[in-house]
């Protein structure tokens, strides 16, 4: 295999590996920071319980987020260096600007979150769990304003021909507000979110299943539920939003997304279908004309189609593209419909009465795992051939010293050491579910007033 | 040029560029140290003490290295692509390191068996080592030059990379390391562990004045290039002076056992060290092999003047507020280590 596509999967790799942990880790530090908010205002103790668990949990996945992520800053370096030069003056200070200001705050407060129990006040640990979240919310900022740039460049001007081309910035704001930035970096936050809710939701519904913890898990599945409600529903507009913009700056990436290849007809609303590049067929279940209603309003307004680009300039994996955007919304609309579902049953009191909802409660943990990786897969090769649109191939990006043979001998390295990593992740991961809260800890001290509300409460 | 309080943006950012790889020595190097020494501690209990030394710390220790990489890629990007692309191979396996220390410190104590435990302990330890070298091993690399065409890109075998005065480099810096490390655990441990410390920072000491003595040497007599900035500049020569100054000081705080001031003056002795680094790079960074035409410079490698000025900005704003906090993580955490449920 060539240096392109060995380099372009172990990108794919290393990322898609990564990025199982980041979500989970903004998730989860929401409903933390809800949980132990909860805790300062009514003292309860089952809140502080919960909130001791999930850091446990967070701290693992944290943990294999950070190690995994160092991985991605020097990459760019490593294996894509002409693409380096070429942004480093614009995507190198988002890079720079996520490790100052949000990495820094994540890291340096989780030592407090963690191993702070006995050490600070509770005020001030829930300040520290406040500061990670946002740490990791910020650290989300940048990376996506940084590959929104990519796929949306603003704000910047190239430099120079041939190998010393390069872009530079000439309007920071601009750049940093690039036209799919803001959107993007919702759509990715609430993404999040629902990959936090989920485990939750599952490691709850297990102990529910199990009938272990019952209280503990009943009140976390509560908080949880709240979160993915509110979160599954945002995303239908926040996903809109992403599409629509898709259409403004990216229309071969969208003529990907939908099998669209005819330039000048209205476009079809595929719910689902196989593509034939070769034929331009696209069969499956459509709504006439629903793509162009969708983006305009209008069933007659034509979209672009694939057709109306330059053959080199067409993402080449049309029905991977197709399929992968689909799966997202599919699951998508999945989660609104079981959150809600969820919802109605608790409003009619039945929440905790079937077992079948808690077991699908349980497996659904991976759909908004699948959701997020298969999103970004359509986000990505949907703007292939560019690594920044319209201006940089990806096949010109590589770096030049590098040899086939040294990414192959590196690729192979990253599959045994993280495929390790995933083992020792859900073995850990199941023994700290298992093990469960610590009910009873003679080592934990309480203040006499929260040692009398736990024994009120008992 | 344009300048900022007399000096050019691009100096300014090659300032910044190493004031963070020195702090990034000062934080990582005590913990990086600390886990090369983790298995001359053969008890349960003083291993589990010495990894929660670091316990709440190393994290954000590491976080220097992802600004100091963030930095060079928005400051000099063609430093950034040349050095990286080839140094390929040492940095895949710096990488993997990275990764096993990480996870060697998460999973060690999450199991009771003591092959497990044995097993990460190893891991730990062997990938805090290489850590070290290999980060000396850089530095010796870019103090070296390395050959690179007329396009920065790397031209030799990357076995080039393991020449003598770069491993001179390695060795020396993970007798730092070790130094430092030991440093910082005595200051954090008690009783027994806190003797058989007392111990090993001498040894470490010895080991690192040893090393540093022999680099010394080996620079002046065999790598003249790397003395040029100093001998054309005497207002320059207080820094290798400081230096010695701060050596000869460790060891005499050892001898009064005021550990925080030795950690001071070790923190010290590598601010000189890498002061001396930058000084004699100044104003080349990457420095071609081939042709002395085709390095990398402050100059020729920086990004626009434009994005300097907002990095600067940004640095500004983040460095102290890093500052800030680092310091409150380490004064909620200071003084001797006491394990609780938390703990690893």
């Amino acid at each position: 295999m060539s240096v392109e596509v060995l380099s372009r999967i172990q990108f794919a790799f290393t990322v898609s590996f990564h990025y199982i942990y980041p979500p989970l880790s903004i998730g989860l530090g929401l409903i933390m920071v809800i949980m132990e908010g909860q805790y300062l205002r009514t003292k309860l103790k089952v809140y502080e319980s919960m909130a001791r668990f999930y850091t446990k949990i967070f701290a693992l996945i944290f943990g294999i987020g950070v190690a995994t992520g160092i991985v991605m800053e020097f990459e760019f370096g490593t294996n894509w260096a002409t693409y380096s030069r070429y942004v480093g003056d614009v995507f190198g200070s988002a890079l720079a600007a996520e490790g100052i200001f949000a990495f820094a705050l994540e890291s340096g407060f989780l030592g407090v979150l963690l191993f702070g129990w006995n050490r600070v006040g509770p005020k001030v640990h829930f300040f520290s769990t406040v500061m990670v979240l946002l740490g990791s919310m910020f650290s989300a900022i940048w990376i996506v304003v940084a590959n929104s740039w990519q796929q949306t460049p603003a704000g910047y001007h190239i430099v120079g021909e041939g190998m010393n081309a390069r872009a530079e910035i000439t309007d920071f704001w601009t750049m940093v507000f690039n036209p799919s930035a803001i959107d993007r970096v919702i759509h990715v936050w609430i993404g999040s979110f629902l990959a936090g809710s989920f485990l939750v939701l599952s490691i709850s519904a297990w102990y529910l299943l199990k009938k272990k913890h019952t209280d503990f898990a009943q009140h976390s599945f509560k908080i949880a539920l709240v979160v993915a409600a509110v979160a599954s529903l945002s995303q239908l507009f926040a996903g809109h939003r992403s599409a629509e913009i898709v259409a403004k700056y990216q229309p071969a990436k969208l003529a990907a997304m939908e099998g669209h290849f005819d330039s000048l007809a209205a476009a079809d609303l595929y719910l689902f279908g196989w593509v034939d590049k070769k034929t331009q067929e696209v069969s499956g279940l459509k709504i006439p004309n629903g793509l162009s209603y969708l983006l305009y309003q209008n069933t007659t307004t034509p979209v672009r189609g694939l057709n109306s680009f330059p053959e080199k300039d067409r993402p080449s994996m049309v029905n991977f593209v197709f399929q992968t955007y689909h799966l997202m919304v599919a699951i998508g609309m999945f989660l609104i419909f079981w959150s809600w579902l969820l919802i109605f049953l608790w409003w009619k009191r039945k929440l905790f009465q079937y077992r079948w909802v808690l077991l699908l409660s349980m497996w659904a943990v991976f759909l908004p795992q699948i959701a997020n990786q298969v999103g970004w897969y359509a986000a990505e090769t949907g703007r292939q051939p560019w690594v920044v649109y319209n201006h940089l191939r990806t096949s010109d990006a590589l770096s030049k010293t590098v040899t086939a043979n040294q990414v192959l001998f590196s690729l192979i390295l990253f599959t045994l050491v993280y495929a390790l990593l995933f083992v020792l992740f859900i073995y850990m991961l199941n023994k700290k579910i298992k093990h469960g809260p610590d009910t009873h800890d003679p080592d934990i001290q309480h203040s006499p007033q929260q040692q009398s509300m736990a024994t009120l409460l008992e | 040029m344009e300048t900022f309080l007399g000096i050019d943006y691009p100096t300014w950012w090659f300032l910044v560029l190493g004031a963070v790889f020195t702090g990034y020595a000062i934080l990582d190097g005590f913990d990086l140290g600390a886990g090369a020494l983790h298995l001359f501690f053969k008890q349960e209990k003083s291993r589990r003490i010495a990894l929660n030394a670091i316990g709440p710390v190393w994290d954000g220790n590491e976080v220097w290295l992802v600004i100091g990489g963030g930095a060079l890629f928005a400051g000099f990007p063609k430093v950034y692509a040349s050095l990286l692309s080839a140094l390929y191979v040492p940095i895949m396996l710096f990488l993997l390191m990275l990764i096993f220390r990480a996870i060697s410190i998460e999973f060690r104590s999450k199991e009771p068996m003591a092959w497990w435990r044995k097993t990460w302990d190893i891991s730990y330890s062997i990938s805090s080592t290489l850590l070290a070298l290999m980060l000396g091993l850089v530095v010796g690399n870019v103090l070296l030059g390395i050959p690179l065409d007329e396009n920065g890109n790397y031209i030799g075998d990357w076995l080039d990379l393991l020449n003598p005065y770069a491993l001179m480099v390695g060795l020396t810096t993970f007798a730092l390391f070790m130094m430092h490390g030991a440093i910082y655990l005595v200051m954090k441990t008690e009783d027994k562990l806190y003797a058989k410390l007392t111990k090993l920072v001498q040894r470490t000491t010895i080991f690192f004045v040893i090393c540093i003595i022999l680099l010394s040497f080996y620079t002046l007599l065999y790598v003249p290039h790397l003395t040029e900035s100093i001998k054309s500049d005497p207002w320059l020569f207080p820094v290798p002076v400081l230096m010695i100054l701060s050596i000869a000081n460790i060891t005499r705080q050892i001898t009064k056992k005021n550990y925080l001031w030795a950690f001071l003056s070790s923190s010290v002795t590598m601010s000189m060290l890498l002061i001396i680094v930058f000084l004699e790079l100044y104003p080349t960074i990457l420095l071609s092999t081939v042709d002395p035409a085709y390095s990398l410079t402050v100059y020729n490698a920086s990004s626009s003047i434009k994005t300097l000025k907002i990095m600067l900005m940004v640095a500004a704003i983040g460095v102290p507020l890093v500052a800030a906090y680092t310091s409150f993580v380490f004064w909620t955490f200071k003084g001797k280590v006491k394990l609780d449920e938390m703990s690893y």
